[in-house]
């Protein structure tokens, strides 16, 4: 008798990138993460929905958010596809050596441990190679103070990765993202779908707050 | 329904001259404010406790008990009594004491303040901010109730044989709301002691207002005080007025581009929509007020911000003429048309007293 086929199982992948041109290698790199980790997912039977955050669209909410401390009707959106994704693809150019504000202000406005235990593919586009630390400097460390599980390759995009710069002796840019994308699907694959505990559903008892000693 | 202010004590400038009033400017307006709210025949005058620039507000006892004794019927209360950085010990004194002297027109809301360095000036640490709240909460509510008190906790010097005086006027400790905007932790404590709650209200857009609220009155039907929809319920508003609702937008604008708490952010049109703020006519204040209980349910207490960002008191006494004089009295009417019946009022000091004395009454000892 044949095996049971599988049932098709769901997960949401969410994209945040904070390219600001258009076109945005920023935007392109995120595209090519979301088409690999996809694919991936297809390949073991999960069907995965890509949603692509544009922080650019909320640069003005961001602030906001900062000054006033709640997000706008859109922003909230934004913000509900992110912490709500089995899944993350982050993607920033490198300013000053280091992820943009417009990227970082949207970290900043999240809830604490929003990530925790998120699996993340961190990635950076840049004019230049030079820049590449950016990612293991800058990147890696705030997704670590965020709980999330950074997935181990993080992919750098320079301008010469995407024309005939690249360099022979090193895997391809293409390469490096479909690593990236199988990464990233195999730790979504093997995690629950997540639900965040609600506490106004489910406050924690008074009697309890009364006797806790830890907080 | 109890109506009423509560005022920040900002010492702001005024961003269309750029004069700042002086600390003793702006306390004897509060004062006034105060006094015109009590002349308007509004209920409830609440200040709020600061122990930083640019605010004036840090003893608020002694403002308190200055315009009891220049008021008659006004209900002074806090907005809000920091419960984390003050001793429990001596809100337990200081709010008695007000509380006799004031002839029982006393009540206080308790809220954590979000100063940082308040804190560790008060000898704490914010992260202990809710066990802070929890704790001397608990020995405050003993405090008041018990004569003598033995007690030992996590932070403050333990008790043994401790008697707060004076003791609460006819023995019926001041009614006590617990404030706060987000943290699912204070409304969990108001409905387990069955004490009232207060939506901060005015910053956030009203979803977080309504999951609150929404929260307290299940745990208070819970923790068996009464039907949830008999919790005791208090909102903050936010208002600017003027018969002409484009004058009003036109000169409160400035006032909130410069506003400390939101200003330079969004534009007023956007916070108009996402909060309760509601700058216009008269009419559009009656018209946005009235939905706020199509969101939390019947309630009981409503405290306008009327006096900060650096308005000048003269626009302040004109926003309470029109307050008082045009708002309150048509919010008044509806909301008494629209409460079911065994939804009860806030309780006051009159109230409890009343209700004790009937009880008395009742019992077999005194039919006989």
């Amino acid at each position: 008798m044949a095996d049971a086929p599988t049932p098709l199982r769901r997960r949401s992948l969410v994209a945040v990138h904070a390219g600001l041109s258009q076109p945005s290698a920023t935007r392109l790199l995120a595209d090519r993460l979301g088409a690999a980790a996809g694919g991936e997912l297809a390949a073991k039977g999960i069907d995965a929905r890509l949603t692509m955050v544009e922080l650019r669209d909320h640069a003005q909410d961001l602030v906001n958010n900062l000054l006033t401390g709640f997000p706008s009707p859109a922003l909230q959106g934004a913000i509900e596809d992110v912490v709500g994704a089995d899944g993350l693809i982050a993607v920033t150019p490198v300013y000053s050596g280091s992820y943009s504000g417009l990227f970082k202000l949207f970290f900043d406005v999240l809830e604490r441990d929003a990530l925790a235990g998120m699996p993340v593919v961190v990635a950076a586009s840049a004019g230049t190679a030079r820049h590449s630390l950016a990612l293991d400097h800058a990147m890696r460390p705030l997704f670590a103070y965020l709980g999330a599980a950074v997935v181990p390759t993080a992919v750098f995009a320079a301008a010469e990765d995407w024309g005939g710069g690249q360099d022979p002796m090193e895997p391809s840019l293409v390469d490096r993202i479909a690593r990236a994308g199988r990464e990233l699907a195999a730790a979504i694959a093997t995690r629950d779908a997540q639900a965040a505990p609600d506490p106004f559903a489910d406050p924690v008892p008074f009697e309890r707050l009364l006797v806790r000693d830890d907080t | 329904m109890e109506f009423g202010i509560f005022t920040v004590g900002d010492v702001t400038p005024d961003p269309t001259t750029g004069r700042t009033p002086t600390e003793a400017e702006r306390i004897a307006s509060m004062v006034t404010i105060a006094l015109k709210a009590e002349e308007l025949g509004l209920d409830v005058f609440a200040t709020g406790e600061h122990h930083n620039p640019p605010f004036v507000p840090s003893s608020p006892t002694t403002m308190l008990g200055y315009i009891a004794a220049r008021t008659e019927r006004l209900i002074l209360s806090t907005a809000t009594t920091l419960i984390t950085t003050n001793d429990p010990v001596k809100i337990a004194e200081d709010y008695a004491m007000l509380q006799h002297l004031a002839g029982g027109r006393v009540d206080l809301m308790l809220g954590r303040g979000n100063t940082g360095p308040v804190y560790p000036w008060f000898g704490q640490d914010i992260r202990n901010g809710i066990a802070l709240a929890v704790e001397n909460y608990a020995l405050l509510h003993r405090l008041w109730r018990e004569d003598v008190v033995d007690w030992e906790g996590r932070f403050r010097t333990p008790l043994t044989g401790f008697t707060s005086t004076p003791r609460p006027l006819d023995g019926i400790p001041p009614v006590v709301w617990h404030g706060s905007i987000r943290s699912p932790e204070i409304p969990e404590q108001a409905a387990y002691y069955g004490d009232g709650f207060f939506a901060n209200h005015i910053f956030w857009p009203k979803e977080h207002t309504q999951r609150m609220v929404g929260l307290y009155r299940r745990r208070f039907e819970h923790y068996g005080h009464g039907r949830a929809d008999q919790a005791i319920v208090g909102l903050g508003g936010q208002v600017f007025m003027r018969h002409d609702s484009q004058a009003a937008v036109h000169e409160f604008r400035p006032y909130f581009d410069n506003a400390p708490v939101y200003g330079h952010g969004p534009s007023l049109e956007d916070f108009t929509d996402q909060t309760p703020l509601t700058v216009g006519s008269p009419q559009q204040v009656i018209d946005r007020t009235l939905t706020f209980r199509e969101y939390v349910g019947d309630y009981q207490r409503q405290l306008f911000l009327v006096d900060h960002a650096g308005l000048p008191l003269k626009t302040v006494l004109e926003q309470l003429d029109l307050l008082g004089g045009e708002v309150v009295p048509v919010l008044r009417r509806e909301l008494a048309a629209l409460k079911p019946a065994h939804v009860p009022d806030a309780p006051t000091h009159a109230s409890l007293l009343a209700a004790r004395d009937a009880a008395g009454t009742a019992s077999p000892v005194s039919v006989a």
